[in-house]
C-alpha cells in the first residue's frame, strides 16, 4: 500500500482537487515588448513564459532555410532556481533536448509555416518554476504566446496531462503525482476538431484502462481550452478598449 | 469546478528540502446531514449518511446530537466505537489520517464502520474545507494544531447544523483534559469517552469494553525494567547497541523466548521476567547482548503460569530458571530493553475469575498459550464464567505483572463446540462469515444452461471415459482424469479441472471475497468454503453424469511415461464416474471390470506409477506427516474413534497427474508471462534446521547426509531398525520439522534461482488443479487462460507487485488454515479422551529436563508425560549430551517405544489438557499400572506406512 492516498475515499486528491479538476490556469498575453509575442501561464505551481521571434530571416547559415516553408525553432530551458534544488545546466541537457524536440513537432502540426517560406519562427520557452506538467504547461504558453505574436495557425494548441489511481482516472497531475504514481499521459490537441497532435506514456498501463485514461486528458485539454480561448478574448478586448480611449 | 486560494504547505522531508505543494480550499463539501440545504450534494453517490434525528440515550446530554471523536478517543476505544449502539459519528479527515499513520489495523476497522450503511459514519473533509481549514501558528505543535483543527471542525459544525435544526447538537469526545477545558471556553460540548459511555442508559457492555486508562498510575513497587524511550533505541540501534526483532515467546516455557533479529537468521534467547521484559508474542522489540559469561540456553523446561500472583509476590520463578541452568551448550542470550512496535491483537480465551468474592479485576487466560495473563476489569464475572470471551490488552505498566486489558465480546460456553470452533478460527484469522449479498448476486442463477456460446468456445470432450477420484464424501470434487490408447499405441492421458474462473471474473464481489480468504479451510467437522456452496459443491464440482465445464490438460505419453506434448484447452466434460480412493483401488484390482473407466484408471496406474520412480530418481523426498480421521457420530456429532489416513495407490495415482498437470502449467504461464506468473516455490532449509535430525540419527548409528535432496532422501530410506519399524517414520517426522515453509511467488518478483521447489525437486511448479478452494489457482487459470487466447487479460493480472501482494496474502492464509486444521484435531483429541481413559503404544519424540514428548502414531497425536511432580522433585537423571532420563536400570532415549494412559485432565477447567502417564516401561512408584480397559475391543490399528 502506497503511505500516501493519491486518491482519498471521500473522492479528492492530496491537493484537495477532485479527480477531473484541473490546476487553477492564470495567464497573461504580452509580457514582453521587445519579442513579436509573448506569455505567461501558471498552472497551479508551475509557471512558464514563452516568447515567440519572427517570422524572420533564417539566421545561422543559409543550408537551413527551408523553400517551401519557415523554419521552426524551439528552445526549452528551465531556470536555475525552478525546482527544489538548484539546476547545474538551465539548458542543453538530455531532457531539455527531448523536450525541445516535442515542442517543436507539436507545433508544426499547428502552425501554418508554408505561408512564409525560407524564414524562420522562434519559441522560446522558459519555466520559472517547476510542479509537474513542465511540457503541458510549455504547450499552453508557446500557443499564447503564438496567438500573441499573430501568427496564424490552424487552431489552439493546448496540452493536458492525465493519470490513474486505484482505476479512477485522473487530471493534470502534479509533481507529487508524477513521482509517486507510475503513469503520466501526455496529450496535446487541436481542440476544435479533436485531433491530437502528440501523446506520449510514461510508464506502464494495461490496455484496458487506455482509452479511459485518454479520454481524461482529452477533457483536460478541451477545458484548458476554454480558459486560453477566455484569456485571448480578455486581453484582446482589453486592447481594443485601450486603443479607444487613446483616440 | 471550484477553487480556491492557494496555500503553501512547506514541509520538510528526510534530507533538508523545501517542498511547496498546493492546497486548494472548497467550498463545495458537504456537511453530510440530509436535510442541509446550505450545501450542495449528489444524492445519489453519496449514500450512508448522518440520520436526521439520531436516537440518543446519554443523559449526559440529552437531544439528538452527533459525536465526533479525537485521534485517540478512536485508536484506543475502537471496541466501543464499532458496537452497534454507537452510531451517527463524523470521522473528521484530521482524525482519520492521523488513525492511518499511527495503528493500520485500527484504520481499517474505522474504515469497515465508514463503510457500514447501518452505523451513520460519516467523514468530513475538514483540511479542504474553506471554513474548517486550519494553518499551523508559529511555535504550535502539530499536535496541538490538528486538535485546534478538530475543534474548528465542531465549532463549525455546532454552528452549521443550528441553521437547518435548532434541536441538533455535536458533542467532542476527546480524553484530553487540555483539549476539553478549551473546548468548553470556546463552547462546545466536550466529554470524555468514559463519561459519555458512563451516561449512556443500557450501558454495562459497553463499560467493559472501555479501554483502561494508561495513564493511571497504578501503586505499588515496579516490577520491571522501564523502556528505553524511543529516540534512544534508535540511536542504539544506529551505533549497533541494539538489536531489533521480532518477539516469539515459547510455548513451553512462559519465561523463555526468542527473538528473530531483523535482517539476520540467528536468534537471541530471552530467559526470565526481568530480561522478557513485558514484551508479547509478536512485538517487535529492542534487545541488548548479554555479555558472554551471562549467557544462557533453554532450561528444558516446561512451565506453566498456574497461579493467579499477586504485584506483591517476587518473581520466584527466575531464580529456579537461572540455577538450573547447565555449564555447557550456552547461546547468544540477551534481555529486551524496550518495546519499539507493539502487535497486540484480539485474543480469544476464558475467564479466570478472582478469588476474592465480589471483586471486578479478574484474570483472563488466552487460548494462545504465548499470551500471558491478562487482567480486565468486568461487572458481568458471573455471567462470563465458563465462557469464551474475546479480550484486548492496553496497556503493561511497570507495576503490574499482568497486562491491562478490557472485555470485548463473548463466544459461547467453554466445551461447546461451535464456540471452540469459533474460537480456533478467530485465533486464526480466518474470515468465516457468511457471504455477503454483494457476492451472492454475482452467482448464476439456476437451472444453469449450457448456451451454444458456451459450446463453441469450448472442446466439447464428453464422449470420454473421465472420471474422478476423490476422499469419500468430498463434495468439491475439482478435478478428474481419462486416460486412452490412441491408434498409434500411445497413451492419451487428460486431467480435467473445473473451470472455477469462468464463474469468478475479475474485479467482482465474488473474486474480492475469494483472494480475501485465498483458501477453503477444512476443520474436522466443518469447511468453511472459498466460494459459495453453489459454486463448490455444484456448479464447479465436477459431478458424475452431469455436463461441466473444465480447463483441460491433454499430453500423449508413450507408455514408459515419456511425454511428447502437452495441450491446454477449455472443455465441457461429463465425469461418468466419482469415485473414492478405495472404489477406484477396487476397480483396479478387479480382474472382472474391463469397462472404459476401469482400464483407464490401470493405464493411469500404470503411468503414475512410472512417474513416481522418476521423480523420487530426482530426488523427490517422501515425507511422514500425522494426518488423522475422526469418525463422527451422526447424532452428537462427537467424534467416536479416530484413525490415521490410511494410503492407497489410487491416492498416489492422483496425486502424481496433478503433479504433472501443475509442472506442465507451471512451464507454460511462465513461458507466456515472465514477469507475472503466479509459482510456487520451496526453499532450501539451511544446513543448520537438520541439525537436531542428525544428531538423533547419529545416536542410533545413522548418517544423514543433508548436502541435497536426493541424498537426504536416499539417507532416509537407508535408516532403518528392524526392532522399531515405526523408526523410519518418526526420523521422516523430524525431517518434515526442519523444512521450510512453500510460499507463492510471482515470477518477477524473485529471482530465477530460488524458483525450485525442494520438496518435490522441480525447478518450476505451481498450483493448477484446486481452483474451487485455493484462490492461487484461480489466478493461474486465468493466467493459463491468457496464455492459449481462451479469455482476455485484466489491468491486475500483469501487475507484478498487485501479483505479490495477493501471494503475501495467500501464503499468510493458507499458513493459518493449516494451524486451524491442526486445532481442530486437537480440540476433537480432547473431545474423543473426554470420557475415555485408554492405554496406548507411543514413542519417544524428544526428552526434555522434566518431561517426555511422546508421540501416538495411532491417533498421530503428540503429549507430553512429565517426570516430575508438584514439588519438583523427580527420581530420574537427565543427561544432557546423549538426551536420555534415567532412573534406576530403566533409561529413556528418542525413539523408544513406550505405553501410556491417556486421559483428560480436567481439573483446570479454564485450559482442558490431555494427561499422559507412563505404564511401559515400568518404573516402580512413578509408572502406573494399566487400566482394565476398553481397548480391547479395539486392538491397536497398525496400517502404518513406513
Amino acid at each position: 500500500m502506497a503511505s500516501l492516498d493519491l486518491l482519498s475515499d471521500q473522492g479528492f486528491r492530496i491537493d484537495g482537487r477532485r479527480p477531473k479538476e484541473l490546476r487553477k490556469i492564470q495567464t497573461k498575453l504580452g509580457v514582453f515588448a521587445q519579442a513579436d509575442g509573448s506569455a505567461y501561464i501558471e498552472q497551479g505551481n508551475t509557471k512558464v513564459l514563452a516568447a515567440v521571434y519572427g517570422p524572420h530571416e533564417v539566421r545561422g547559415g543559409k543550408s537551413k532555410v527551408l523553400h517551401d516553408k519557415a523554419l521552426l525553432n524551439c528552445q526549452y530551458s528551465m531556470a536555475v532556481f525552478s525546482s527544489g534544488e538548484r539546476k547545474r545546466r538551465p539548458r542543453g541537457d538530455r531532457k531539455s533536448m527531448e523536450m525541445t524536440q516535442h515542442l517543436q513537432q507539436t507545433f508544426e502540426a499547428a502552425i501554418l509555416t508554408h505561408l512564409y517560406p525560407k524564414s524562420q519562427i522562434d519559441i522560446f520557452v522558459e519555466v520559472l518554476q517547476s510542479d509537474g506538467g513542465n511540457y503541458c504547461a510549455s504547450v499552453n504558453a508557446a500557443t499564447l504566446a503564438v496567438i500573441d505574436a499573430g501568427l496564424p495557425m490552424k487552431d489552439y494548441i493546448t496540452a493536458c496531462s492525465a493519470s490513474i489511481v486505484n482505476d479512477t482516472p485522473i487530471v493534470d497531475i502534479n509533481n507529487f503525482e508524477e513521482s509517486a504514481g507510475n503513469l503520466e499521459i501526455l496529450i496535446a490537441v487541436l481542440p476544435k476538431s479533436s485531433q491530437i497532435v502528440f501523446m506520449e506514456m510514461n510508464g506502464k498501463l494495461h490496455e484496458d484502462h487506455l482509452e479511459k485514461v485518454i479520454d481524461m486528458a482529452m477533457m483536460g485539454c478541451s477545458d484548458v481550452y476554454d480558459i486560453l480561448d477566455q484569456s485571448v478574448r480578455d486581453h484582446v478586448s482589453h486592447l481594443s478598449s485601450a486603443l479607444c480611449l487613446n483616440k | 469546478m471550484l477553487k480556491s486560494k492557494v496555500f503553501m504547505l512547506k514541509t520538510k522531508k528526510g534530507s533538508i528540502m523545501k517542498i511547496v505543494r498546493e492546497h486548494y480550499l472548497r467550498d463545495d463539501i458537504w456537511c453530510g446531514f440530509l436535510a442541509c440545504e446550505l450545501c450542495s450534494h449528489d444524492d445519489e453517490k453519496q449514500l450512508p449518511v448522518l440520520e436526521l434525528s439520531p436516537p440518543t440515550s446519554s443523559n449526559l446530554c440529552p437531544g439528538s446530537h452527533y459525536l465526533i471523536p479525537d485521534t485517540n478517543v478512536l485508536l484506543h476505544q475502537i471496541d466501543v466505537i464499532e458496537d452497534k449502539s454507537v452510531t451517527n459519528v463524523i470521522i473528521l479527515q484530521t482524525v482519520l489520517q492521523e488513525v492511518r499513520h499511527r495503528s493500520a489495523p485500527c484504520y481499517k476497522r474505522i474504515k469497515d464502520c465508514i463503510d457500514d450503511p447501518g452505523k451513520h459514519f460519516y467523514v468530513f473533509v475538514n483540511e479542504f474545507h474553506k471554513d474548517t481549514y486550519v494553518e499551523r501558528l508559529p511555535g504550535e505543535s502539530s499536535n496541538d494544531r490538528n486538535d485546534r483543527a478538530i475543534r474548528i471542525s465542531v465549532m463549525w459544525y455546532g454552528k452549521h447544523l443550528a441553521l437547518s435544526d435548532d434541536s441538533l447538537r455535536v458533542v467532542l469526545l476527546t480524553d484530553d483534559v487540555a483539549n476539553r477545558e478549551q473546548a468548553k471556553q470556546n463552547g462546545i460540548h466536550a466529554f470524555s469517552m468514559k463519561d459519555y459511555v458512563k451516561s449512556l442508559g443500557n450501558a454495562s457492555d459497553l463499560i467493559d469494553k472501555l479501554s483502561t486508562d494508561e495513564n493511571k498510575v497504578i501503586d505499588g513497587k515496579p516490577l520491571y525494567p522501564e523502556h528505553l524511550p524511543l529516540s534512544q533505541i534508535q540511536e542504539g540501534i544506529k551505533n549497533g547497541k541494539y538489536m531489533q526483532g521480532t518477539f516469539q515467546a515459547s510455548r513451553e516455557n512462559y519465561l523463555e523466548a526468542y527473538v528473530n533479529i531483523r535482517d539476520e537468521e540467528h536468534q537471541v534467547f530471552i530467559q526470565g521476567h526481568d530480561y522478557v521484559n513485558r514484551a508479547i508474542q509478536d512485538d517487535l522489540v529492542a534487545i541488548e547482548m548479554l555479555p558472554e559469561d551471562e549467557w544462557t540456553c533453554p532450561s528444558s523446561w516446561v512451565l506453566e503460569d498456574e497461579e493467579e500472583k499477586g504485584d506483591e509476590e517476587d518473581i520466584k520463578e527466575d531464580e529456579i530458571v537461572r540455577t538450573s541452568t547447565g555449564k555447557k551448550s550456552k547461546i547468544p542470550s540477551g534481555r529486551v530493553v524496550g518495546i519499539i512496535k507493539r502487535n497486540w491483537r484480539q485474543y480469544c480465551g476464558m475467564l479466570q475469575k478472582s478469588v476474592l468474592k465480589g471483586s471486578n479485576r479478574h484474570l483472563f487466560v488466552a487460548a494462545e498459550r504465548r499470551i500471558p495473563k491478562i487482567r480486565i476489569e468486568t461487572r458481568q464475572a458471573d455471567v462470563l464464567d465458563g465462557q469464551r470471551i474475546v479480550v484486548v490488552i492496553d496497556s503493561w505498566p511497570r507495576t503490574s505483572r499482568y497486562p491491562q486489558g478490557h472485555f470485548v465480546r463473548k463466544l459461547g460456553n467453554i466445551g461447546d463446540k461451535d464456540t471452540e470452533n469459533e474460537v480456533l478460527l478467530l485465533e486464526h484469522d480466518v474470515p468465516h462469515s457468511s457471504f455477503s449479498g454483494a457476492v451472492l448476486k454475482c452467482l448464476p442463477s439456476l437451472p444453469w444452461i449450457i448456451t451454444d456460446d458456451d459450446l463453441t468456445h469450448r472442446v466439447d470432450v464428453r464422449h470420454l471415459p473421465i472420471c474422478s477420484v476423490d476422499p469419500p464424501g468430498c463434495t468439491d470434487i475439482d478435478d478428474a482424469l481419462h486416460c486412452i490408447e490412441l491408434s498409434n499405441g500411445n497413451y492419451q492421458v487428460g486431467v480435467h479441472i473445473a473451470d472455477v474462473s469462468h464463474f469468478i471474473r475479475p474485479g467482482t464481489a465474488i473474486d474480492k471475497e475469494a483472494a480475501n480468504r485465498g483458501t477453503t479451510v477444512y476443520l474436522i467437522d466443518k469447511r468453511i468454503d472459498m466460494v459459495p456452496e453453489l459454486l463448490s459443491s455444484n456448479l464447479c464440482s465436477l459431478r458424475s453424469e452431469e455436463d461441466r465445464f473444465a480447463f483441460t490438460v491433454i499430453w500423449e505419453m508413450t507408455k514408459d511415461a515419456k511425454i511428447l506434448s502437452t495441450l491446454f484447452h477449455k472443455s465441457i466434460i461429463r465425469s461418468k464416474a466419482a469415485l473414492t480412493y478405495a472404489e477406484a483401488q477396487l476397480r483396479i484390482d478387479d480382474k472382472s471390470m474391463k469397462d472404459d473407466v476401469t482400464e483407464g484408471l490401470r493405464r493411469l496406474n500404470s503411468l503414475a506409477k512410472i512417474l513416481k520412480k522418476i521423480r523420487i530418481r530426482n530426488g523427490a523426498l517422501t515425507l511422514a506427516s500425522q494426518e488423522v480421521r475422526f469418525h463422527i457420530d451422526s447424532e452428537t456429532h462427537d467424534p467416536i474413534d479416530v484413525q490415521t489416513k490410511e494410503l492407497r495407490e489410487t491416492n498416489s495415482m492422483v496425486e502424481e497427474f496433478m503433479l504433472l498437470a501443475n509442472i506442465s502449467v507451471a512451464e507454460k504461464i511462465l513461458d507466456e508471462f515472465p514477469d507475472c506468473a503466479l509459482l510456487r516455490r520451496h526453499p532450501a532449509p539451511p544446513a543448520s534446521n537438520f541439525e537436531p535430525l542428525i544428531r538423533v540419527a547419529e545416536t542410533r548409528g545413522f548418517k544423514i547426509d543433508v548436502s541435497c535432496g536426493k541424498a537426504l532422501a536416499d539417507s532416509l530410506d537407508a535408516a532403518n531398525i528392524q526392532e522399531n519399524p515405526y523408526f523410519n517414520t518418526m526420523l521422516r517426522i523430524l525431517t518434515t520439522r526442519c523444512m521450510m515453509q512453500a510460499v507463492y511467488f510471482c515470477s518477477g518478483m524473485c529471482a530465477k534461482s530460488d524458483f525450485p521447489h525442494y520438496g518435490l525437486a522441480t525447478p518450476i511448479y505451481t498450483h493448477f488443479t484446486s481452483p474451487i478452494r485455493r484462490y492461487s489457482d484461480v489466478i493461474v487459470h486465468r493466467l493459463l487462460a491468457v496464455a492459449i487466447s481462451a479469455d482476455a487479460t485484466y489491468p491486475e493480472l500483469l501487475d507484478k507487485h498487485r501479483s505479490q501482494s495477493i501471494c503475501n496474502n495467500l501464503n499468510y492464509r493458507h499458513r493459518m488454515a493449516q494451524y486451524a486444521g491442526r486445532a481442530s484435531v486437537v480440540l476433537h483429541t480432547q473431545i474423543f479422551f473426554k470420557n475415555r481413559i485408554l492405554d496406548e503404544q507411543g514413542y519417544v519424540l524428544f526428552v526434555r529436563k522434566n518431561a517426555l514428548q511422546v508421540l501416538i502414531p495411532k491417533y498421530g497425536l503428540e503429549g507430553t508425560v512429565y517426570l516430575m511432580d508438584a514439588n519438583q522433585q523427580t527420581m530420574f537423571t537427565y543427561n544432557e549430551e546423549e538426551s536420555t532420563q534415567t532412573c534406576g536400570d530403566v533409561s529413556l532415549h528418542m525413539f523408544d517405544p513406550v505405553t501410556v494412559q491417556i486421559s483428560i485432565d480436567s481439573t483446570n477447567i479454564q485450559h482442558q489438557k490431555l494427561c499422559m502417564k507412563l505404564i511401559k516401561p515400568v518404573i516402580p512408584n512413578f509408572s502406573v499400572n494399566p487400566c482394565q480397559n476398553i481397548t480391547e475391543d479395539q486392538p491397536p490399528n497398525k496400517k502404518l506406512k513406513n
